[in-house]
């Protein structure tokens, strides 16, 4: 822990270098307290950062192995101090099945005080109240991954793509070529009683579901909708009618290049059907469905890019009525104002992705940052030799409705050989006046930083854990990390679900934290975004002021003066109170001053002056 | 034997981690909720215990899937037996690149078949006597005689054997996951089937690259 102290100052100068722009390679850094973690499934070294870890809950029994609970092959943790395992017989049994991937952790949803943590396997419910002691309240086995989940009301939706995948949920599996049993899609479950989920609905697509998007519009009120994301091998036409896994140039109606419209009626979700399958990468001249990114690398020294055949995650947000759809080869830009139609406004392509995975916006819907998952998630890709623009984050701005590189973010600190390690799925952490994200790496660990400056990300605090494996490469590691209400969760492959509290730094304050701390949701579904508007409280104009200090852009006494007075008003409760109304004036002539500043201010200062000033209205006269 | 290793010392470690660690996992043993199987749509739910929800014996990796593995392991190698021959017989900074490209995803996923069967006890085939003479051909593997060939020619003929040899090759790799896809039970383990898709999905995308490129050449 005091090794971390030392190297902040460090690791922030090699942050911000991070970033300087394309023709740079930047290499991860080999002296972060991250750098040489004691292996081990439930003894690894940790490193950890302004956070704090407040809960463990290791996988139920029914979801993992007993013979190898870590997932894979590895050599049994033993006490230091016990005498060494003897030598294997000669004549020793064959090594036993390795579960492998079979009960891998996936995606996290949430609804009120429930965790639902969905898993190759099934999914598990958990009681969130209290996230220092999280309960276990139901746990269904369902197989057939990769089992992403979301969650409407009372209906949980749950992708499944593998050819293993039965509509009874069976774990026997479909061992025949072409089968009614089999199912490959997106299930829905009526969670009414979490002790006893009913599947109610299952449908059925061509490529299955690799994961999924709820979409709601707010025009038809009537109507949920999923947008499949189909990645895998696409089922033969005698399964299923209409699935063709065949070239465009072959046969114009192939399942391929496209995503799964699925309607759910509200009312009677059992009814609920594809009712389009949008051809988004088509060229916007020659109308080829195959329009976009044909697959391979953009020069020499370049990465190698999918081909843009599928859309791995589409993030929407219903408020701006856009989505960042990660679609392999490009990120594009939707139009979901009508959510069955979607339409695309741009793309990009970058020379250093390999795949376009998932995509996240700030709140104002000005920004999205896209995911590279480089290798696919399995593979070890923040070794000393993988560059930080690899397997990273790509932050582009939105102008005019259209998309505008900036800058790059990795998880900076080099992992070993044995820990899988690429960008992946993390959530906004609601923090007025900012963009702050917290991301999951795989074996990289979680990752929380600042890209209010797209070209310039910061980090602010992280918790890693050393690999599954000293010899072998597990797969392990957080799938997704995501803050809801007031506590950052951790989806863990192999070791289960942890559960993370902010700790206040010099990189944020402690009003930041407890402003975002004020934003409660009924929902969080990952790739699904709310806008987030924060009430005038006190604690957030306390947090703006925390950020104009931060940017040395008020001079020291005016900050004093601000907080001093802004401590005094949450003593106060009506204006009516004696000397109120002078503390009320005095703000209010604050609040006007910041104002003027904003108009000779720029960036995100200028922000950051209105927004105090706004909410120090807002506040005064709520007490008038 | 081994084991039970593992399972002791987890429990020596709960008892000397942290409190949090300690309610969790105590929290989880002292009340675990009943587990359940959903049945098909409309069809009820029904309790299972923890042996059976976790009882995956019927979804295990088959001999069809070993039979996979070994044999897409020499057929990566042709491959990359092939690209070899490139730099010293092509012109073509394009040719040169997508072989590259090539070796480059084919010697990683080489290594991961070869831990694969490693792990699991099973035979790991050496790189070099899968297309020694005599030996058998995976689906789409060039001849020892179509290998000469290749091996003889220059320039842009090269480049065009080269290319029609590839594509042919990377067809025999989608027909190698169709037909493992087709055997009984093969490809229902998770990890099978995310390789088998993987390799589908990659070899799809080069066929197309290379398509273009012979299109451009023969014009």
């Amino acid at each position: 822990m005091k090794a971390i102290a030392t190297r902040v100052l460090c690791l922030s100068a090699l942050l911000l270098s991070v970033v300087s722009g394309r023709a740079q390679e930047r290499m991860p850094s080999a002296t972060d307290p991250r750098v040489g973690l004691k292996a081990g499934l439930r003894d690894a070294g940790i490193a950890i950062k302004n956070m704090e870890l407040v809960s463990r809950l290791p996988k139920p029994d029914g979801f993992s192995d007993p013979k190898a609970p870590a997932g894979g092959a590895m050599p049994p943790e033993r006490d230091p101090n016990a005498p060494p395992p003897p030598e294997p017989a000669p004549d020793a049994p064959p090594p036993p099945p390795i579960p492998g991937i079979n009960f891998a952790n996936s995606d996290l949803a949430f609804s009120a005080n429930h965790a639902v943590m969905g898993s190759f396997h099934g999914f598990n419910t958990y009681d969130i109240e209290n996230p220092v002691k999280p309960k276990l309240v139901g746990s269904v086995v369902c197989p057939g991954g990769q089992g992403d989940v979301s969650i409407y009301g009372h209906l949980l939706f749950m992708s499944v793509e593998q050819t293993r995948g039965r509509i009874d949920s069976g774990t026997q599996g479909v061992p025949e070529k072409v089968s009614a049993e089999r199912f490959r899609g997106v299930r829905i479950f009526d969670i009414r009683d979490l002790n006893k989920p009913k599947q109610i609905a299952a449908i059925q697509t061509c490529r299955g579901s690799h994961t999924h998007t709820l979409v709601t519009s707010p025009k038809d009120k009537a109507n949920i909708y999923l947008y499949g994301s189909g990645t895998s091998t696409v089922r033969p036409g005698e399964e299923m009618a209409g699935c063709s896994g065949a070239d465009p140039k072959a046969d114009p109606n192939t399942s391929l290049y496209s995503i799964d419209v699925i309607q759910v009626p509200i009312a009677s979700p059992d009814k609920a059907k594809i009712v389009n399958a949008p051809r988004i990468f088509s060229d916007t001249t020659t109308g080829a469905i195959a329009g976009l990114w044909q697959g391979g690398d953009h020069g020499p020294g370049t990465q190698k890019t999918s081909q843009t055949n599928q859309c791995h995650d589409i993030t929407v947000f219903p408020e701006v009525g856009l989505a960042a759809g990660a679609c392999s080869g490009n990120g594009i830009l939707l139009d979901i104002s009508d959510p069955v139609h979607p339409v695309r406004l741009d793309q990009a392509s970058d020379q250093n992705f390999a795949y376009w995975h998932s995509a996240t916006f700030n709140n104002d819907g000005t920004k999205v940052l896209f995911t590279d998952e480089w290798g696919g998630g399995g593979r070890p890709r923040c070794r000393a030799i993988d560059p930080l623009t690899w397997g990273a984050d790509a932050i582009f701005d939105i102008v005019d409705r259209k998309l505008v590189f900036k800058g790059y973010y990795k998880m900076p600190a080099v992992q070993t050989e044995q820990e899988n390690c690429v960008a992946h799925n993390g959530s906004l952490i609601p923090v007025p006046g900012r963009d702050i994200m917290v991301q999951a790496w795989y074996q990289g660990g979680v990752s929380v930083f600042d890209f209010t400056d797209s070209a310039h990300p910061v980090e602010i605090a992280f918790f890693d854990r050393g690999p599954l494996d000293a010899k072998n490469l597990i797969l392990g590691g957080y799938w997704s990390a995501y803050w809801y209400n007031g506590a950052i969760y951790g989806s863990e492959i192999a070791r289960g679900v942890d559960i993370f509290k902010l700790t206040p730094s010099e990189y944020l304050s402690q009003n930041e934290i407890d402003a975002a701390l004020l934003i409660r949701s009924n929902e969080f579904n990952p790739q699904e975004q709310p806008k987030v508007v924060w009430p005038a409280a006190t604690v957030v104009a306390r947090a703006y002021v925390d950020q104009l200090a931060r940017s040395k852009s008020l001079q020291p006494e005016r900050i004093s003066a601000l907080n001093a007075a802004l401590e005094k008003v949450d003593g106060i409760r009506t204006g009516k109170e004696r000397g109120a109304a002078a503390l009320l004036d005095q703000l209010d002539a604050m609040a006007t001053q910041l104002q003027s500043d904003a108009g000779a201010a720029s960036g995100q200062d200028a922000v950051r002056l209105r927004s105090l000033a706004s909410t120090i209205k807002a506040r005064t006269a709520r007490l008038r | 034997m081994r084991i039970s290793i593992p399972r002791l010392a987890l429990v020596v470690l709960v008892a000397t981690a942290g409190v949090s660690c300690r309610t969790a996992t105590a929290g989880k043993v002292a009340s675990h909720p009943p587990i359940v199987q959903p049945g098909a749509p409309g069809q009820p739910s029904r309790v299972v215990d923890a042996g059976k929800a976790a009882d995956l014996s019927q979804v295990q990796y088959t001999g069809a899937d070993i039979k996979f593995m070994q044999g897409m392991i020499g057929h990566h190698a042709q491959a990359i037996e092939m690209t070899e021959l490139l730099a010293t017989r092509t012109n073509s900074e394009d040719m040169k690149k997508l072989a590259h490209r090539i070796e480059l995803s084919q010697v990683d996923e080489i290594k991961m078949m070869q831990r694969w069967l490693e792990v699991r006890g099973q035979q790991v085939p050496s790189l070099t006597a899968m297309h020694a003479h005599g030996a058998t051909l995976m689906p789409g593997m060039l001849t020892p005689d179509e290998m000469e060939q290749l091996a003889r020619a220059k320039g842009a003929e090269f480049d065009r054997v080269f290319l029609e040899g590839m594509i042919k090759h990377h067809g025999g790799a989608l027909r190698m996951v169709e037909d493992l896809f087709a055997q009984p039970g093969a490809a229902q383990d998770s990890d099978i089937f995310a390789f088998a898709s993987d390799v589908d999905a990659d070899q799809r995308m080069e066929i197309n690259r290379m398509s273009d490129m012979l299109k451009e050449l023969l014009k």
